[in-house]
């Protein structure tokens, strides 16, 4: 009996996730409120999960894993893996736009999978690669593959390499999963450009020459913490990315008649999946 | 019944290709159908179909390559092989012609082979002549009696030739070269030296040659896959020291399978970095193999397995106590050697810069495995401005139905994927002109705009052509998503 209950022990202990690599620890994202509740940052060598908040905002969540991409990676290799689909339906991965947001393109190498099943195998071999500085999963919609297990093999390749993860969910619904976060990513209005600022030629020349004091800013989220593993959750945040320093700024409160902060981006829908640990 | 293919020339259905009961009758090439029906009633006519036979032809010379990786076409229905060097393999010239003739007869091909020293030589004994092997240096007195024909020139020439009582090799060889030249043009002279043997020529291979080759031939086919693999490993093994000995690596492979029936299979392998050690390229062909669309098929079993080096690169032999970029590079390329046996080598990408004004020609994604070196940079973030260019691009951009308030600014409201969206913010117009050196770039003037919505999402739009030129009136697109 005994020697059943500590055979069991082991057993379990094994399917415990691996203790981190030493040089695991936590991605700083920059904006204090954000890294206090995530308790000093995101863990490295876990899987995070991004929903986009509706399909029509593909390109935000997509944005916002290039942002905490490009702080992960630190210089090293990131390899984004991609459903054929949802190429189709929010557009091929534009470099210039992805280097003008900070995440360099030449160490970014696109993997391109058929099906949900391909996506899944390409970037479970792509995590086991300790070299690489993050993989980011963007399957298209609720493939049947993608289920608590297949999340749970991801979480367990991350953590023994110590590669971060990114799975970007798009146009899915919420379904258990071994993520050691789960965010909802939504547009923002960005801070429109200043005057003295807004008259500077961009790096194509392009001037700016008409709305001067309206033209659209840097990129901002609306970014809600559904789920943390062993923390709190259910709390959302403004957050202007600066792609020049790489780092996430509270966005300030905005001024005129755009929409206000959605302090209540209904918490009710929140709370409920918002079970910690 | 006698079986005839028939192709239209100048209006009228001749024959083209005729079998052996049908040449026995007397039928020959370019008669018309009409005729050959009214002298044999019961001919069966089918349609030429050049391009089957193309494709025909390309499969036998690779069932020839079995021979020698040097294999040339002879359109409509020759194959020129270069032996040199290779025929003690199958027990001297004479053996290889035999070994070669037997294998197509099973395969139901009766085929005329000659082996001389210059393909010139060799081709018009094997169509025109004896069919004989020759020593080299013997081609003169060999080729003297065959028809002009075999020169390989056009019909006018040759008719021309006969004309003036030159019928054979043999009697053109008696006619001064000056005076050739002078009437019928230096190449009639150059295929003369050829065919003669006078002068060498080097035959143009279908493929190119690959940098190095190891192969294995079996007495008895093999079938197990098992024994598939360690006859690779051990290939592998042969070319490890001859490619250490170049002090390079491989970076395209390619394993070709020869069936006892003739069937050939071909298995490329692109590598990210140069590769000589057996184990990698163990693993990456037992990737390639598992993720083939259809698995390798043994039949019968393989009689010969060749692995051949297509490309190869100078190998930084990497050190134990590289630092930790270097190794991480190392393991960053397998990694892509590994996906893209797995899932196609063009499915593994990374981009490179391409310096235009064009966006959707600003990056071109390129297969990680091919790509060597850095194409140039990329725009820096810029820190007073907003990312000028999108992270998603359409291509071709989406046509949206727009409202514009002045017929030269950015657009009000506008309809995308039959959402409508407000414009609350807007940036432009940046103008972006087409590149008119290019030839094949017939787009329009566009007008670039970066806007936001209501909710915060950032678009990249533009409006092609102008309003108040000609018709028809600007178009406007959505052309990328920023974040």
């Amino acid at each position: 009996m005994r020697d059943t209950l500590s055979q069991l022990k082991r057993r379990l202990a094994a399917l415990e996730p691996a203790a981190p690599r030493p040089a695991a620890g936590r991605i700083a994202l920059g904006c204090p409120a954000l890294d206090t509740a995530l308790g000093g940052g995101l863990l490295r060598g876990r899987l995070h999960e991004i929903f986009a908040a509706s399909p029509a905002e593909a390109s935000t969540a997509a944005g916002f894993i290039a942002a905490l991409s490009s702080r992960a990676a630190d210089g090293r290799h990131c390899f984004w893996v991609r459903q054929g689909f949802a190429e189709t339906e929010a557009g091929a991965l534009h470099a210039p736009g992805l280097a003008a947001l900070g995440l360099d393109p030449d160490a970014l190498i696109l993997v391109r999978a058929r099906d949900g099943l391909g996506v899944l195998r390409a970037a479970l071999e792509a995590l086991r690669c300790p070299a690489l500085g993050a993989v980011i999963i963007e399957p298209w919609g609720e493939p049947k593959a993608l289920d608590f297990t297949a999340s749970r093999r991801l979480a367990l390749a991350a953590a023994r390499s110590g590669v971060t993860c990114f799975l970007l969910r798009l146009n899915a619904r919420l379904r258990p999963s071994a993520a050691a976060t789960r965010w909802r990513a939504a547009a923002a209005p960005s801070r429109p450009l200043s005057v003295n600022t807004s008259g500077a030629v961009n790096t194509y020349g392009a001037a700016n020459t008409s709305g001067a004091a309206n033209a659209p800013g840097a990129a901002c989220f609306d970014i809600a913490l559904l789920r943390q593993r062993a923390g709190m959750a259910g709390t959302s945040w403004r957050l202007e990315w600066d792609h020049a320093l790489r780092v996430f700024n509270e966005a300030p409160p905005l001024s005129g008649a755009v929409a206000a902060l959605p302090a209540g981006r209904p918490a009710a829908d929140i709370l409920p999946l918002a079970r910690t640990g | 019944m006698p079986l005839v293919f028939v192709e239209k020339v100048k209006g009228a259905l001749r024959l083209s290709a005729l079998d052996r009961r049908a040449q026995a009758l007397g039928l020959a090439p370019g008669l018309t159908l009409a005729d050959a029906r009214a002298r044999i009633p019961g001919i069966h006519a089918l349609e030429m179909d050049r391009a089957a036979d193309a494709r025909f032809l390309a499969r036998l010379s690779d069932r020839c390559e079995r021979y020698t990786p040097l294999v040339a076409l002879d359109p409509p229905d020759g194959l020129i092989l270069d032996i040199t060097g290779c025929a003690h393999l199958f027990g001297g010239e004479a053996r290889l012609r035999d070994d070669l003739l037997d294998r197509l007869g099973r395969g139901g091909i009766a085929a005329r082979a000659g082996i001389a020293g210059t393909p010139e030589a060799a081709r018009g004994l094997a169509r025109f002549g004896a069919a004989a092997v020759l020593v080299p240096g013997r081609e003169a007195g060999a080729v003297a009696s065959l028809p002009v024909a075999a020169l390989g020139i056009d019909a006018e020439t040759t008719l021309v030739l006969r004309r003036a009582g030159l019928k054979t090799i043999g009697d053109l060889a008696g006619v001064p070269r000056a005076a050739l030249a002078a009437r019928f043009g230096a190449d009639l002279v150059a295929r003369l030296a050829r065919i003669r043997g006078e002068a060498d020529s080097r035959i143009s291979p279908r493929r190119p040659p690959p940098d190095l080759v190891a192969e294995r031939n079996f007495a008895e086919p093999i079938s197990q896959i098992e024994d598939v693999l360690g006859v690779l490993d051990g290939l592998a093994g042969q070319l490890a020291p001859l490619l250490e000995k170049r002090g390079e690596g491989g970076r395209r492979f390619e394993v070709i399978f020869f069936r006892g029936d003739g069937k050939v299979t071909r298995l490329e392998l692109q590598t990210a970095r140069p590769l000589r050690a057996p184990e990698t390229l163990m693993r990456l062909f037992n990737e390639r193999l598992e993720a083939a669309a259809e698995p390798l098929d043994p039949g019968d079993g393989f009689d010969l397995i060749r692995l051949a080096v297509l490309a190869s690169e100078p190998f930084i032999a990497a050190q134990a106590d590289l630092e930790r970029g270097v190794r991480e590079e190392e393991e960053v390329a397998a990694l892509i050697d590994r996906l893209g046996a797995r899932l196609g080598a063009a499915a593994v990408q990374c981009f490179v810069p391409v310096d235009t004004h064009i966006p959707e020609r600003a990056s071109r994604e390129v297969a990680a495995a091919a790509f060597s070196g850095n194409g140039g940079t990329w725009p820096r973030p810029c820190p007073e401005a907003a990312p000028p260019r999108p992270i998603h691009l359409f291509d071709p951009p989406q046509a949206i139905e727009a409202l514009a308030e002045v017929p030269d600014g950015p657009p009000l409201k506008f309809r995308w994927r039959r959402m409508l969206h407000e414009v609350a913010r807007a940036e432009g117009p940046e103008r972006i002109a087409p590149e008119w050196w290019h030839r094949n770039d017939d787009g329009a003037l566009r007008d670039y705009y970066r806007i936001e919505d209501a909710a915060g999402r950032r678009f990249w739009v533009f409006r092609e052509g102008l309003y108040g030129e000609a018709a028809p009136p600007p178009r406007w697109f959505l052309h990328g998503v920023f974040a």
